[in-house]
């Protein structure tokens, strides 16, 4: 279960080798913003040496490249993808042909190393007005997508709009995100609240996002992690309620009944589908029912 | 009559300070201190030699002790705590005698026992009256509590009060009082203020530091002992103190009404007293400009002698109804035994302090510590140094996992059954080395620099010096 | 085969990293300052031979000022300077 996703920027060692512990389920190494440009080969060798030597697995593994339009992407790709993270997030996608881009010189290299097609799968970040206009292609550009990721610095940059704490700048482009992700059939990830020292501001962000059904959300600091997690895991509520309608299930077969209800309201395979991945997340997650 | 001396030598003088004495200190001016090296200066003029210092901590601002060593004026050194810029020098063999490492508990037993007399007690003193009552909690050089002073006043042979706010007798809100004085000096300061406490005492920011915090938070909520009544002690440092925060929160969040909290008080522990979390602060020792003024205002946050706080041979001390304590350390081993004497490489940097003491009183002693500082593994086969027996401190709570301490089974399944990242001590030593690999053991030389003594009065363990 | 080297350096100062200075020299050696040295002095000298045998180097001076970085930091830094230094990167 992928809720939090955490930058840790690529050539730094202490913030790095401690990034699995800080609680996101999903650390990504940022080759791209958080490295200066004379700096990115560094990065590179230290993030191929982190992941070869230092133990992951614990979290997924996600890393933020270069753009298709620096003389970078592709050495970062021959160097990371051998090692098998999670997933590769190529920055300032804007059209489907970016994704095909990637794509086909990632095949190339799995075919060289001999590795199945499509065992790095990839979260294209989209952060242009262009690349917002193109999401669902983009989505459904190649079955390597796993989902989708909203950047709001880069995108309200060039929607010539001033980002602000409310975020009401960017609802259309959270709400077009989430149609093409689901339309395409794919996850999708909100924008990093970038207020450190707003405890507040994080939780209220976070809140808007899972209500617009983004899949979780990204974080430039461990101290956003905890509540992210907890507004994007299932609620005490969700679950005691998910628990009742397996119950009740339960209960129907053992008396032979067909239709069941719950409530007064009849409970039918969406509902029930619900309440299963509830409880599956809940489990995994280490949360129970609450006693009653 | 009046008690004052307008000079620190004709006081010195009166008390009758010889060659072969032991003169005692207390720490409460921390690193802004300027008594100790305003008394071994004029000692040494005077060409007094072969004198012992008994100081409650000695600090890096006290390095001029470095050379009173060298010229013979100060022949032993007896401490509770020792900051690593004069611990160095000590380390690298300066003394042919060992330095005595007490706890915050036991130096005062054994001075009151006559174990560790006395001849002459020199007590820096934030303001005094003409006949010696005197005070922490008003005056430029503010410190709050006196706690450590307390066995030095009542049981030297002479004791001199040295202040730098002399006001006229007497004084009513007075921690010390005249029946126990000889001598008032006024000086024109006894210490830095910036120095004595800090302006404020800022929780970590080290997002290590806060997972290790929030989880030391959570073994004590599943320990079952954070209920009404819970009493609790934590370090001023690092992620002890962030754990206070997410204490807090949950004591807030639960409505849960402690009795007491203890020792060196930090504004955090004083924001818990305000917000409810505790009916009383027993302190010894103020950290910031917050709890002195809490000390000096609120009737609730109380000043206790170190007796009180932590000796082993009071009819009781409040280590012995403290439920919780949070600790530092800088190695812990295989059998739970804590370091907070040395670094890793066995250079004096600490000392015990109270954390033997309140290890040995809580219900749940705990240590805080990241799995490794700078490539080096917390968890040892053994620790450089034993400061805290092992049988003692119940669970080390890492970024990478907890251990309990085998001899609480019980407590192991409840933090299991809290779903805490419970995992055997062995199994923390592995993952530090498997991320830093296996440091080589360090050397060290065959001059004995320190006997570290248990507050039973054992030889805990001897530090050698450092080649 | 001896290669044009030119002086690199990568790292930093920092805590838990290293900054390894790398420059042509007589013969090859290796300068070591470390917060770690009396646990892992052996240790980051053997690694730092290692890889200067792995990149075929026989006449540098390999200067690290190390400050508790992780072998897996120590072997990326002293990769970049060599491969900076070979005009690699």
């Amino acid at each position: 279960m992928r809720r939090s996703m955490l930058f840790l920027p690529g050539n730094t060692p202490n913030v790095i080798q401690n990034g699995d512990v800080l609680g996101a389920d999903a650390v990504i190494f940022d080759l791209e913003d958080a490295v200066a440009p004379d700096q990115k080969d560094a990065a590179r060798i230290l993030v191929r040496n982190a992941m070869t030597f230092l133990d992951f697995s614990r979290v997924e593994t996600i890393v933020r490249i270069n753009s298709v339009d620096t003389p970078f992407w592709k050495k970062d790709l021959d160097t990371i993808l051998p090692l098998k993270p999670t997933l590769i997030m190529p920055p300032k996608t804007s059209a489907a042909q970016d994704v095909l881009t990637v794509d086909a010189y990632m095949s190339q290299l799995e075919d060289k190393l001999g590795m199945a097609r499509n065992t790095v799968r990839l979260i294209p970040l989209i952060e242009t007005a262009l690349g917002l206009e193109n999401a669902f292609q983009i989505a459904a550009a190649s079955s390597r997508v796993a989902a989708l990721f909203l950047g709001a610095e880069d995108l309200t940059a060039d929607l010539r709009c001033k980002r602000t704490k409310e975020g009401e700048e960017i609802a259309y482009a959270r709400a077009r995100m989430v149609a093409a992700a689901r339309a395409a059939g794919v996850d999708v990830y909100d924008t990093p609240f970038t207020d450190v020292n707003d405890d507040e501001g994080i939780r209220v962000d976070t809140e808007k996002a899972k209500s617009l059904g983004f899949t979780g959300k990204a974080s430039i600091s461990p101290r956003h992690v905890p509540v992210i997690n907890e507004v994007f895991s299932p609620s005490q509520r969700d679950i005691d309620y998910a628990y009742e309608v397996m119950e009740a299930i339960r209960i129907a077969k053992e008396q032979g009944r067909g239709a069941i209800a719950l409530r007064g309201k009849m409970i039918d395979a969406p509902i029930v589908n619900r309440a299963k991945q509830t409880i599956e997340a809940a489990e995994e997650l280490g949360l129970g029912r609450s006693d009653i | 009559m009046d008690k004052v001396v307008h000079s620190l030598r004709e006081a010195i003088e009166l008390a009758g300070v010889k060659s072969g004495m032991t003169v005692s200190f207390h720490h409460h001016m921390r690193n802004g201190d300027f008594v100790l090296n305003m008394v071994m200066e004029e000692l040494a003029q005077m060409g007094v030699k072969n004198l012992t210092v008994n100081a409650s901590s000695v600090f890096d601002c006290h390095r001029p002790l470095i050379d009173h060593i060298r010229s013979g004026v100060v022949t032993k050194l007896c401490c509770n705590y020792m900051a690593a810029g004069v611990g160095r020098a000590i380390s690298a063999g300066l003394m042919d005698t060992p330095v005595e490492f007490r706890t915050h508990g036991g130096r005062p037993a054994d001075i009151v026992s006559g174990r560790t007399p006395i001849d002459v007690a020199f007590i820096a003193a934030p303001t005094a009256d003409t006949m010696g009552n005197c005070t922490g909690k008003i005056g430029k050089s503010a410190c709050g509590s006196l706690g450590y002073a307390y066995a030095d006043a009542m049981y030297a042979k002479k004791v001199v009060v040295i202040t730098d706010n002399l006001v006229p007798y007497p004084l009513t809100e007075r921690s010390i009082d005249e029946t126990y004085i000889d001598y008032v000096v006024p000086v024109e300061a006894i210490g830095d203020p910036a120095g004595i406490v800090s302006g404020t005492t800022k929780i970590t920011r080290d997002p290590v530091g806060l997972v290790m915090a929030e989880t030391a938070a959570k073994v004590i909520q599943a320990s079952g002992l954070l209920k009404d009544g819970f009493s609790f002690q934590t370090g001023a440092g690092g992620a002890t103190l962030a754990a206070a925060k997410y204490l807090k929160d949950i004591m807030l969040r639960d409505n849960i009404h402690g009795s007491f909290g203890l020792g060196g008080i930090t504004g955090y522990m004083v924001d818990m007293l305000n917000a409810g979390c505790f009916q009383k602060l027993l302190d010894v020792q103020c950290f910031d400009l917050k709890a002195v003024e809490s000390i000096r205002q609120n009737p609730n946050h109380s000043e206790v002698s170190a007796m009180h706080y932590a000796s082993p041979d009071a009819k009781s001390a409040a280590v012995d109804s403290l439920d919780v304590v949070l600790l530092g350390a800088t190695e812990v081993d295989l059998g739970f035994n804590v370091n907070v004497h040395t670094d890793s490489s066995g250079s004096i940097m600490g000392g015990s302090g109270g954390h033997s003491d309140t290890a040995a009183g809580a219900k749940l002693a705990m240590i805080i510590a990241p799995l490794s500082r700078a490539r080096l593994p917390i968890v040892r086969d053994r620790v450089q140094c034993i400061s805290t027996p092992g049988s003692t401190i119940d669970v080390l709570v890492t970024q990478r996992g907890v251990a309990v301490n085998p001899a609480r089974p019980e407590l192991k399944k409840a933090l299991e059954d809290a779903r805490l990242p419970v995992c055997s001590i062995e199994e923390l030593k592995a993952r530090a080395e498997a991320i830093c690999g296996t440091p080589r053991a360090v050397r060290h030389g065959k001059k004995v620099v320190a006997d570290v003594i248990y507050r039973d009065g054992t030889v805990i363990d001897q530090l050698y010096n450092v080649e | 085969m001896s290669e044009v080297l030119k002086p690199a350096s990568a790292g930093t100062m920092e805590s838990s990293d290293a900054l390894v200075e790398l420059e042509p020299a007589q013969g090859h050696q290796i300068q070591l300052t470390s917060v770690v040295e009396a646990q892992f002095g052996d240790a980051i000298r053997a690694v730092a031979e290692e890889l200067l045998d792995r990149f075929g180097l026989t006449d540098v001076c390999l200067r690290i000022d190390d400050r508790g970085a992780l072998e897996c930091v120590l072997r990326a830094r002293i990769e970049t300077a060599i491969l900076r230094a070979k005009g690699e990167n």
